[in-house]
């Protein structure tokens, strides 16, 4: 086959399939979960500036990982598999409808645009920092916070670099602690991982290609100093959990628990086992996903640290490509580039956040990062995103 | 180098017909841009070995673009010419290894943020080039079948969710000797239009008795090549410098004897199955993507008048290094996932089979092996309906088949 058969035929423009994604969306949460459409011409901002001191803000931003389409989360078919989105936390939200992400779709390189507000060109499969200041070092920097105050919580070895970047000005010494959830498992184990392999699942976007996980003395360190955890404590949880992002949940709360940081990045990535072409994995890994955002939420209820201060933003990497896309395969990859691929949503709930507000107009998803500035008093000068304003 | 340099010489690597072929319209792929040329010899370099129809299919569009005049040329590759490519894209040996070639620039386009230029380019051109290409009608209509579920002894979830609206619901299906009734449909149809490769039988497991009229590929059949290429893949991964863009290439340059299939067999065939496992993602591992990704292939490829899959269970996930080390004995299971899959996998084939000529006319049967549901896609039954009548498999063939 040519380029010429690579292609179905009478694909409509790549905006229209997004404005219908987003649109879908909309009438699904309007008349399922009850939310009012808002409009940029909404007046009166939620955030009662200074009502909430600017030190105790705090943010968490969860990427809903590994790429997930509209038809198996907010489209109506989808419903089903996002039951504690649906019900319990998008009545609490304000739902953004049409997050365009125009940059690579892989996830590492994805993850790291979200994070400095910039559509990076790095190699998705290696282990190099972001090119652009991430929000970390702008929030550090700015607000001359101590290395405590951000964390990254992250699936897989090539994102033990998105904490922070090498450029000039700011980078090393300014970013996010990042820590690995699967790495501490290995140091735990000293490689003798035979109970918890199915915590140490890795590297979905070349499923064939799995490299050996690390883990050494400097991550038993971080459990011990850090997370106030014995590896006894640790291994005796890992054996409780059933999936490499469960044990991310883990230690997500386990630090907000030590070391209550203003700014926490949980990077997701279970739903990436789509790309081993088994759609029921797929599935299973999005509503344990749902879940995972669910019960993340009700902790930070019930932490008093984070209770009444606390924004969080839940939104996909990326989408998957379409079914009717002959240049891919569908749900298993994120390969074409098309509308659904690049199309997503974002979800904002907490402090601050006008409740059930539903909004279709086109954002882009390193719009994410100057959102973030404006709310906690940073300037992401870099960033080529703009502010999102019904945020702010 | 540019596609205007090309020489008749420069592809004396290339198999006889392959060579033939490009020699041939020379004139014309000198006149083309480096962001399409090597897409288009990607396809012509297998020549030798592709099926009819891609044959059919490449000899078209040649033709198409020989028969063009320089200012059509020119305006169906103009969103192509615009498009910037780097010095060091075109100091790669693009003639001879074109796959790669069309991976770098793949990578490049998303770099520079023109993936989105190409793809609105390459679906301008498919569309021309379809439309120029007046495929010429088949000779009989065609017929999918997808069997899904095997050893699921309930399931209460509705299936076929996704094709419901654009078929009639069987809930009464007889399913006694199902498996047989279809085959034998199949083979009746390949002995009335005796086709090369136009009657396929794709196992997810162990394939049943067939005829020797069908194309056939099995899960099962493949497994010493499957065992032979993780064995490889173990082996290159720890190499120095090796990474998954660098074990795409070293796979995608895999031949049959490289997987330890001698050469006795039918080339053409074995190198499809070659590629089934050194091209998909999934499939050297889990079966239901195996039949999957074949089914996908086989109709993108050999276009075939009847397409008989049959799912099969998978194992149960666990991590991918044991799945690809083979370690842990007899694997365990997942028979109501492996349904799941398979369900969603005959989706993806319907999707598939109605990209082809004379779709509108095409039929696609869906059956619950062992159960009593079914559902049945043809231009002579209505859509969106339940049925309540009661027939067997090979009834409800002869209904899909018209």
């Amino acid at each position: 086959m040519t380029a010429s058969s690579s292609f179905s035929k009478g694909i409509p423009a790549r905006y229209e399939l997004a404005r219908d994604l987003g649109r879908s969306r909309r009438d699904f949460l309007r008349s399922t979960a009850g939310l009012a459409l808002g409009t940029a011409l909404m007046s009166g901002s939620p955030f009662v500036h200074g009502e909430v001191a600017a030190k105790k803000r705090k943010v968490i931003v969860i990427t809903f990982g590994g790429g997930a389409r509209d038809q198996e989360t907010f489209a109506p078919e989808g419903q089903e598999n996002i039951p504690h989105m649906l019900h319990d936390l998008a009545p609490q939200s304000s739902f953004f409808t049409q997050v365009m992400n125009q940059g690579i779709l892989g996830h590492y390189v994805a993850t790291a645009s979200l994070a400095t507000g910039v559509y990076e060109t790095l190699n998705n499969f290696s282990a190099v920092p972001p090119e652009h200041p991430t929000v970390f070092e702008y929030f550090r920097k700015d607000l001359n916070r101590p290395p405590s105050s951000t964390w990254v919580v992250a699936p897989s070895n090539g994102f033990n670099r998105i904490g922070e970047s090498d450029y000039r000005s700011y980078g090393p010494g300014l970013g996010a602690k990042v820590i690995l959830p699967k790495h501490l498992l290995s140091a735990a184990t000293s490689g003798a991982v035979t109970d918890y392999s199915h915590l140490l699942r890795d590297n979905y976007e070349t499923p064939l290609y799995t490299p050996q996980i690390g883990g050494g003395e400097f991550e038993l360190q971080q459990m011990e100093r850090v997370l106030k955890l014995s590896v006894d404590d640790f291994m005796a949880h890992a054996r409780t959990i059933s999936s490499p992002d469960e044990l991310s949940m883990y230690i997500t709360k386990r630090l907000m628990q030590q070391e209550s940081p203003s700014l926490l990045w949980v990077t997701m990535h279970d739903i990436d086992v789509a790309h081993t072409g088994a759609y029921s994995l797929y599935i299973e890994a999005i509503r344990r996903t749902d879940r995972l955002c669910a019960e993340l939420w009700k902790s930070v209820q019930a932490d008093p640290e984070y209770a009444g201060n606390t924004t969080m933003f839940i939104l996909p990497d990326f989408g998957r490509d379409a079914d009717e896309d002959a240049g891919g395969n569908g749900f298993q990859h994120h390969r074409t580039g098309d509308a659904a691929s690049r199309t997503t949503w974002m979800m904002a709930l907490g402090a601050g956040v006008r409740q059930g507000m539903v909004y279709d107009r086109p954002l882009q998803s390193i719009d994410l990062v100057p959102t973030l500035g404006a709310l906690m008093g940073f300037s992401p000068k870099l960033s080529q995103g703009v502010p999102i304003h019904e945020l702010l | 180098m540019l596609p205007s340099d090309l020489k008749a010489e420069q592809f004396s690597g290339y198999q006889p017909r392959s060579r033939k072929l490009v020699i041939a319209h020379l004139r014309t792929l000198q006149e083309l841009p480096l962001s399409f040329v090597p897409s288009l010899l990607r396809e012509v370099i297998d020549y030798d070995f592709k099926f009819p129809a891609e044959r059919t299919s490449i000899d078209q569009e040649l033709a198409t673009l020989s028969s063009l005049a320089p200012a059509q040329l020119k305006e169906w590759f103009q969103a192509f010419s615009l498009l910037s490519l780097s010095p060091k894209l075109e100091k790669l040996d693009w003639i001879n290894q074109p796959a790669q070639f069309v991976e770098q620039l793949s990578a490049y386009l998303w770099t520079t943020h023109q993936l989105d230029a190409f793809r609105d380019a390459a679906i301008a051109y498919g569309n021309r080039s379809r439309i120029a290409a007046s495929p010429e009608p088949i000779v009989m209509r065609r017929l999918g079948i997808a069997v899904i579920g095997q050893g699921v002894v309930s399931y209460d979830a509705p299936l076929f969710r996704n094709l419901r609206e654009h078929g009639t619901y069987f809930k009464q299906i007889k399913p006694e000797n199902g498996v047989e009734l279809l085959l034998a449909a199949v083979e009746t149809r390949a002995k009335a239009h005796p086709v090369a490769y136009g009657h396929w039988y794709v196992d997810g497991g162990r394939a049943a008795d067939h005829s020797s009229l069908l194309s056939c590929v099995s899960f099962q059949k493949l497994e010493p090549v499957r065992a032979a290429l993780l064995k490889n893949i173990q082996t290159e991964i720890g190499k120095p410098g090796m990474g998954p863009e660098e074990l795409r290439t070293h796979m995608a340059r895999l031949s049959p004897t490289d997987l330890g299939i001698d050469k006795a067999g039918d080339e053409v065939l074995e190198r499809f199955e070659v590629k089934l496992l050194t091209e998909g993602s999934g499939t050297q591992i889990f079966s239901t993507t195996f039949a999957q990704w074949a089914a996908r292939e086989v109709l993108r490829r050999a276009q075939p008048l009847t397409l008989f899959v049959r799912f099969a269970p998978r194992q149960r996930q666990r991590p991918m290094n044991d799945l690809m080390s083979g370690s842990g004995g007899n694997p365990e299971f997942d028979l109501t996932g492996s349904l799941i899959d398979a369900d969603m996998g005959a989706y993806y084939q319907w999707i598939i089979q109605r990209r082809l000529p004379g779709s509108e006319q095409s039929s696609f049967l869906v059956w619950f092996e062992g159960h009593s549901q079914a559902l049945v896609i043809a231009p002579s039954l209505p859509r969106g309906i339940e049925s309540n009548s009661i027939l067997d498999l090979g009834e409800l063939v002869s209904l899909a088949a018209g």
